[in-house]
């Protein structure tokens, strides 16, 4: 079975990004550094980071685990602060991670009826609005469930519920899927895309695999390691829908992780 | 840079949905479900023939003959006493005054050990301060408290009073302050990101979150509150007040044996009601609530 209709047609894609008007920057990262720590168990997570995303585009963050992705993430959504340079955001911000950290002692309907009250929408259309939110993730049928009665797959559909919940413009995923098979991974990635579409969303997409940075990716941010900085901005033109054992995804995989081989050699000679 | 948002990619949007239901067609955990009465005989037989035990224990001690049967008679003795002072109404009488003190000191120390609590766990100075403090009052024996409460207040209910609250108000403090610091720090994380800070932050994640413990210390405190409430009843006799622990130390004083082994039940058996029926139960329902048992188990 097929997930994803036919690829578009990549003549049309290039003419239409030929007409391409430019997008404004909704997050702008500025020579942000962020250390961890004192003396010898000094960390430099991040070091004068530069990242800009404009509106509407998917963001892959690459890098090896350590190297500050989850940092960085947390700063963008504000529960962190860089030492020095700027990160900011130009729009309502939500974060998901690698586990759904759904409130246990609430249904799912409870959970994204929180997100609907922390917001600031009033009691009676609360309801209405996680109803419809569940079916946008499929899960209108286990909105009396608790977290901990679903699959790790429905779990992450029902946080992204939630984070659709807070009306968000920016969705910042750290490793969201990294705890699920293969197959539930897949179907997500196009369950994301479909989110992506319909919410006119922009995200940025942390992993630690290159497959799925590309299967994602309109960029692919690679980080480097001690300290953490850009090392590299791949643009994917591949045409959506993906799968991610197209061919054409399969040779840029191979090219990016050419490249982490020759920035993971680098710090030998260290 | 090409921008595909111009050009919608075609999603075929109903072979997804059909992969996402047969996913959780798959995947969605199975839930075994027990009778009620299978559950309830499975909890309450192991009960039923430890009981059983105890008191066949009860006969062979009294059979061989250890002590003389006036100052340890037959089981049935005993019942028929209870029996019958229920039915006179002694014992309910009885049971009505202790467990109006019970009720009062008790709540009195939720109040006191909830405001407490709270308030330790969201103000870190007080804490550093007085933390241990608490802790320190949780250990100290209530019996040791009487001589102050008497001179304080008496023989009187204040007395008793007192000391049921300074024996129960650490332990429910004691709970809510462990429940918010074992709060998962994702959750509290994922709070933030929803928006919620302070004061808002604890009522949305801390407090729910801290639940189960606070219930542990409620259970805690019941326990404290209860030995406290008979040991005051039976220093503190308070003159034409017959509570259940002042027929205790009269049967004693009247060597009337049979007397003194039936209220030593009543106060038994209100102790394992309370604890197992009442927090029993909230205990298990929370913790099944929480996701912190095994749903099959
Ligand atoms: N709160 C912290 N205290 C000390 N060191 C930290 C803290 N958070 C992260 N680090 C360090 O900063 C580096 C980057 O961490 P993180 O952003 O979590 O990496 P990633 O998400 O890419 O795996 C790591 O070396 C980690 O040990
Ligand atoms: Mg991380």
């Amino acid at each position: 079975m097929t997930l994803l209709d036919r690829p578009t047609d990549l003549a049309e894609v290039q003419t239409l990004d030929q007409r391409g008007h430019e997008r404004d920057e909704i997050i702008a990262i500025r020579g942000a550094t962020r250390v961890f720590g004192h003396g010898p168990e000094r960390v430099v997570a991040l070091d004068r980071i530069d990242l800009t995303v404009r509106r509407g585009e998917m963001v892959s963050l690459l890098g090896a685990s350590g190297c500050g992705k989850s940092t960085l993430l947390n700063i963008l959504a504000g529960l962190d602060r860089p030492a020095t340079g700027t990160a900011n955001v130009l729009g309502r911000v939500a974060l998901m991670f690698q586990e759904s950290a759904l409130f246990p002692w609430l249904t799912v309907r409870g959970n994204i009826e929180t997100a609907l009250r922390l917001r600031g929408v009033a009691r009676k259309d609360r309801r209405p609005q996680a109803m419809s939110l569940l079916e946008s993730v499929r899960l209108e049928d286990f909105g009396e469930r608790r977290p901990h009665e679903l699959s790790g797959g429905m779990r992450q559909r029902a946080a992204l519920a939630r984070a659709l919940a807070q009306n968000a413009e920016v969705l910042l995923m750290d490793e969201p899927f990294g705890a699920l098979d293969a197959i539930t991974r897949e179907v997500l990635h196009a369950e994301l895309e479909r989110q992506w579409i319909d919410h006119d969303l922009t995200v940025v997409f942390v992993t630690h695999d290159v497959r799925e940075a590309v299967r994602l990716g309109d960029r692919v941010v690679l980080l480097s390691s001690r300290p953490g900085r850009v090392e590299a901005d791949f643009s994917v033109t591949l045409p959506r829908p993906r799968r991610i054992d197209d061919a054409a995804v399969n040779e840029l995989v191979n090219h990016i992780t050419a490249e982490l081989h020759r920035e993971v050699r680098r710090h030998a000679n260290d | 840079m090409t921008d595909l948002r111009d050009t919608p990619p075609s999603l075929d949007r109903d072979a997804l949905d059909a992969e996402i239901a047969g996913l959780d067609a798959l995947g969605f955990p199975a839930t075994g479900h027990v009778s009620f009465l299978r559950r309830s005989w499975n909890s309450s037989w192991p009960k039923l023939a430890a009981l059983g035990f105890a008191i066949g224990g009860w006969y062979l001690v009294v059979w061989s003959g250890w002590q003389k049967k006036f100052v340890l008679p037959w089981p049935h003795t005993v019942w028929s006493r209870l029996w019958q002072d229920v039915a006179n109404g002694k014992i309910p009488d009885a049971f009505a005054i202790t467990m109006h003190r019970a009720v009062v000191g008790y709540a009195i120390a939720c109040a006191l050990g909830l405001v407490i609590g709270v308030s330790f766990s969201r103000w870190r100075v007080l804490r550093v301060a007085l933390g241990s403090f608490i802790t320190g009052l949780q250990t100290m024996p209530s019996i040791a408290w009487f001589p102050l409460a008497i001179l304080l207040f008496q023989k009187s209910e204040g007395a008793i009073t007192f000391v049921v609250v300074l024996g129960a108000t650490p332990s429910i403090a004691n709970g809510v302050i462990n429940g918010s610091d074992q709060v998962p720090p994702l959750l509290l994380r994922a709070g933030n990101v929803l928006g919620a800070r302070g004061l808002q932050l604890y009522r949305t994640v801390t407090m729910p979150a801290s639940l189960p413990s606070i219930l542990g210390g409620l259970k805690q405190g019941w326990a404290f509150a209860w030995r406290s409430l008979m040991a005051g009843e039976l220093l503190v006799i308070v003159p034409r007040v017959f509570s259940v622990g002042a027929r205790l130390q009269n049967a004693r004083d009247l060597s009337d044996v049979p007397d003194l082994q039936a209220n030593m039940i009543v106060i038994l058996a209100i102790g394992i009601f309370v604890d197992a029926l009442f927090f029993g139960s909230a205990q298990r329902f929370i913790r099944r609530r929480w996701g912190l048992v095994d749903p099959a188990a």
